[in-house]
Order: structure tokens, then C-alpha cells, then sequence
């Protein structure tokens, strides 16, 4: 080869955009419970959420692209948790780790938060009291299909919260 | 002290506010009148022979429902029984709930010299649910307290702070009261769920 060719590469914005941003997530985690333990192991270096991108925890909203809710959400702690979603900047995912943040678990009574989209968008459920590391790395490499698809407007590929006709009504005292 | 001379010590030295007594394998228990709760507590950690300087726990029970149908508890439906060991006589058994009083306030005593304990219950009527608080003597008393107002609405007179410190100010209710309704939600945002 004599002479060098200036070379290029082709791709849409979004694909682009999608592929930079699934391998520099920033995680919120928003750790309340038992779950954090699992959430720790998680993220150290024997599963290494790092090799997803995910290593750098961010513990100020204003920096984070997911917030990770680990661990039982209460109702006095909803609305921290709210705020907590409404000061991330957009683009911004969820993902709920545990049972107890997809649905309320096994907790049914007056203190706790019966699934954290009730209150909040959700992109990826991990269940089990606690999830195998296993898990959550699915949930991650789920989460980062996610935000491949996800278009630059911000329109997203899936259903983000829970479909009203699952959402149970209220209770007459 | 063995467990039945810190009893007949007590009891003799109060005969008026003592109302029973009774022992389980070796932990004491006495029923206090309410009334003489602060002059027993005052005696119970400030003489030298019972030494009470720790207050290991403070809590209350609401018997309203108490016997009145199964227990829905875990242990309960899952048919294992829990009753105490035919083998080991119980000498001063437990004479029952309080006879009209819907609730009792339960404290935990330990002498970290005698290195004994003791089991206080007073019983708190409905009507008037209100107990002298034990703040001054135990200053760990004061969140124990406050989580027993939380819980099942019995005031404290003395208390120094006495507000919510489990749930929410705008929580209404008390929610370990057996009436308190099961499916009962007050989320503060977001539906009843």
C-alpha cells in the first residue's frame, strides 16, 4: 500500500448513540435492604458488573444514568426515591433488583411500596429474595439491549410500567 | 439474685404495686399496677441489690383479639404447636391476659453488675391509654417509647419528645393495633396498593 486512503465508517445516529451509551452506564444505587449485600457482590470484581460498563457507581443522581432500587421501598421512602428519579437527567433508566422493588415481595402490609412502578417507570425487573449475581448480569445485558434499541428522541422499545389493568385498586380502609 | 428472691424482694417492698407475678425457666416477670410504675422503676435501678441499669427492651402488646380466633401466623398454620415442654414443671405459670385492660406496656430489665433480669408488664386501659414515661431514669427509653406510641397510640406523660419514628407524620392510625385494618395502604404517593 503506497498511499493511504482516508477511511470512514457508516452508521445511523442512533445506533451510535445507543452503542456508547449501553457501555458507559453510571448507576444510581439507591441500596435500602438485604438486597444491597447481593448488589455488592455483584458489582465487585468476581462477577464485575465493570465489564459491562457498569463498574463506576455514582452517588449523586445529577451524574447517573440508571437507577439501580435495591432493596424494599417504604412508603415514607417513596417520595425520596421520586425526587431521587426526578433529578436524574434524561436519558434515564430503572431497573428494580429484587423481588421486593418488582412487586412488594412478600411484604403485603401498611409500610411498604407494593412494586416500585408504582411510583416510577421501570425498564428491567430482576426478581428473587435475593437475585443470583447470575441474574443480574442477564438483567444488565437486558438493560443494555435496551438501550441499544432505544431511539434518540427517547422513545423506548418497550411497555414501562406496569399495565393498569395489573395495578390493584385501592382498599376501602 | 435468683430470680424468685428479686421477686419476693420487690414484692415484699411494694405489696401495693405488685399486682402477680410470674416465672418461666427461670425469667421473672411482674405485673405492676400503673400508678406505681416510676416509684418500682426508680427502686429497680437505683438499689444496690437489683441494680436494673440497662433497659434491654420496651414494647406493648394489644390483646383485644387475643384468644378470640387462630392465629394467623406463620407457626400457627403451618401446624407445628409451641408450648412449653411437659417434662419441665412451669411452677408459676402465666395467669393470662389482663382481665379488662385491652393492652400491655412490657419492659426488659438487665443488671449488667448482677448480671439478672426482670420482665415488667403494666397493663394500659383502653379508655385512657396513658403510662408514665421511663425517659428520665433510661434515656434509652425514648425512641423505645415513641415506637410504642407509633405502633399502638399509648402516650407517654413525661416524654420529651413524643411524635412518630417508624412512620410518617401524616400516617392517621396506629398500625399494630389489632384493629388497625390489614390491607389498610396511606402511601403518600402514588395508588392504594
Amino acid at each position: 500500500m503506497t498511499k493511504t486512503e482516508p477511511s470512514y465508517l457508516t452508521t445511523r445516529l442512533d445506533e451510535a448513540l445507543g452503542w456508547a451509551r449501553k457501555f458507559s452506564i453510571f448507576q444510581y444505587p439507591f441500596v435500602t435492604a438485604c438486597c444491597g449485600m447481593e448488589y455488592m457482590a455483584a458489582a465487585c470484581s468476581h462477577y464485575d458488573v465493570d465489564r459491562f460498563g457498569a463498574g463506576l457507581p455514582r452517588f449523586s443522581p445529577r451524574q447517573a444514568d440508571v437507577l439501580f432500587v435495591v432493596g424494599t421501598i417504604s412508603h415514607k421512602m417513596a417520595p425520596v426515591l421520586k425526587r431521587i428519579h426526578d433529578q436524574m437527567a434524561d436519558p434515564k433508566w430503572v431497573v428494580a433488583f429484587g423481588v421486593c422493588t418488582c412487586t412488594g415481595g412478600f411484604y403485603d402490609n401498611y409500610a411498604t411500596v407494593m412494586g416500585i412502578d408504582t411510583i416510577m417507570p421501570v425498564d428491567v425487573y430482576i426478581p428473587g429474595c435475593p437475585p443470583r449475581p447470575e441474574m443480574v448480569l442477564d438483567g444488565l445485558m437486558k438493560l443494555q439491549d435496551k438501550i441499544q434499541d432505544q431511539h434518540s428522541s427517547g422513545k423506548r422499545s418497550a411497555p414501562e410500567s406496569r399495565p393498569p389493568d395489573l395495578m390493584q385498586k385501592g382498599f376501602d380502609a | 439474685m435468683s430470680t424468685p428472691v428479686l421477686i419476693a424482694s420487690i414484692t415484699d417492698r411494694f405489696p401495693d404495686a405488685v399486682s402477680t407475678s410470674h416465672c418461666y425457666r427461670g425469667d421473672a416477670t411482674l405485673i405492676l399496677r400503673p400508678e406505681s410504675l416510676l416509684e418500682v422503676a426508680r427502686f429497680l435501678r437505683d438499689d444496690p441489690g437489683v441494680q436494673m441499669n440497662y433497659l434491654i427492651d420496651l414494647t406493648a402488646v394489644d390483646y383485644s383479639t387475643f384468644g378470640k380466633s387462630p392465629s394467623p401466623a406463620f407457626f400457627a398454620s403451618s401446624g407445628v404447636t409451641v408450648r412449653p415442654s411437659p417434662q419441665i414443671q412451669d411452677e408459676h405459670p402465666w395467669p393470662g391476659p389482663p382481665a379488662s385492660s385491652r393492652f400491655t406496656v412490657v419492659y426488659h430489665f438487665f443488671s449488667t453488675s448482677h448480671k439478672h433480669r426482670l420482665r415488667v408488664v403494666v397493663p394500659i386501659e383502653e379508655t385512657v391509654p396513658e403510662i408514665d414515661s421511663l425517659t428520665d431514669l433510661w434515656t434509652g427509653a425514648n425512641w423505645l417509647e415513641r415506637e410504642v406510641w407509633d405502633m399502638f397510640g399509648i402516650t407517654f406523660r413525661g416524654h420529651p419528645d413524643l411524635k412518630r419514628i417508624l412512620m410518617y407524620e401524616e400516617f392517621e392510625g396506629h398500625p399494630l393495633r389489632k384493629d388497625y385494618p390489614v390491607k389498610k395502604r396511606q402511601p403518600l404517593i402514588g395508588p392504594d396498593n
